[in-house]
């Protein structure tokens, strides 16, 4: 679920919590289950890591529920209990790998240029019903520093906005539109070429996806 | 002024999120008329982006929900009424 959330039936969830109706909790973490696993996936890299700190991120969520003040959205909370998780385990195992250095340094150099193309023929949606497809586009994610890889996954796959990435990720949202558009730029040049082997055939407009 | 090719692939993203200003887009919808290459470039990066919005390229691995509410129904049993 992707919907924006109302904060005025979150608060209400949560009053009524903490005031005993514990089974409430599951329906209020259910919306942010999916953007809590992928950040952390993100994070972290292994499937396992990130659903066992998904569990524990859950489990503080609930513990600490009597803090959370209303002043961002529940979600963006939720989501800084995550990254906070994730980055906690990182320095604990002394994994972090080499580009989460390129965190201390915004303006570091780069080959933004896009691939360069003279047309483009749409690949549509109903092409992900092929697996390879979905293969190739979570490939061309996992190859960017992570930086750009946290931004992407809250901005263009959770599809949440500007304002709650920058809260979620810590980061100003001017770092978010930077971050953003090179994300996009590394993912265009990386898979505009092998992406042009899922659009549809010429001359078969009417018969795609039957 | 004219602007060129590398100026509208530096605001690509934000044209895309329909965040340069009215100046500047019209700019830059007049540099997609009539360059190809631009307009390759925007539809890609478009393309790539409608892509990975779709739920189908991220799915939580098999039964990882069951196994949160799981957990999180030991924890509050654990915390007490």
């Amino acid at each position: 679920m992707k919907n924006a959330h109302n904060p005025e039936v979150e608060a209400e969830y949560i009053r009524r919590i903490l005031a005993g109706e514990k089974q409430l909790f599951h329906d209020l973490i259910r919306p942010c289950e999916r953007p809590i696993f992928f950040l952390l996936m993100s994070i972290l890299r292994n499937e396992a890591d990130a659903e066992d700190a998904a569990q524990e991120t859950v489990v503080k969520i609930y513990l600490n529920l009597h803090l959370f003040r209303g002043e961002s959205q529940f979600r963006t909370w939720a989501l800084s209990i995550a990254r906070n998780e994730g980055l906690g385990r990182l320095r604990k195992a002394e994994t972090r790998r080499e580009d989460s250095l390129d965190a201390i340094t915004e303006d570091q150099g780069g080959d933004f240029t896009p691939a360069i193309l003279t047309s483009w023929r749409e690949v549509p949606n109903q092409a992900l019903e092929q697996k390879e497809l979905a293969a190739v586009l979570r490939q061309a994610i996992d190859g960017l520093p992570e930086i750009y890889r946290n931004v992407v996954l809250l901005r263009d796959i959770e599809e949440m906005d500007v304002r709650e990435t920058a809260a979620a990720l810590g980061i100003a949202e001017g770092a978010v539109k930077v971050r953003l558009h090179r994300a996009r730029a590394l993912l265009q040049r990386s898979l505009a070429p092998r992406l042009k082997g899922f659009a549809p055939k010429r001359g078969k407009l009417f018969g795609w996806g039957r | 002024m004219r602007i060129d090719c590398k100026h509208v692939w530096e605001h690509i993203s934000a044209y895309i999120d329909g965040d340069v200003g009215a100046g500047l887009r019209a700019e830059i919808d007049k540099h997609l008329e009539t360059c190809e290459i631009c307009s390759a470039v925007l539809d890609s990066t478009r393309n790539v982006v409608v892509l990975y919005a779709d739920d189908r390229v991220f799915e939580l691995p098999t039964g990882f929900s069951e196994r949160l509410h799981g957990r999180l129904e030991k924890e509050m049993k654990a915390s007490g009424p």
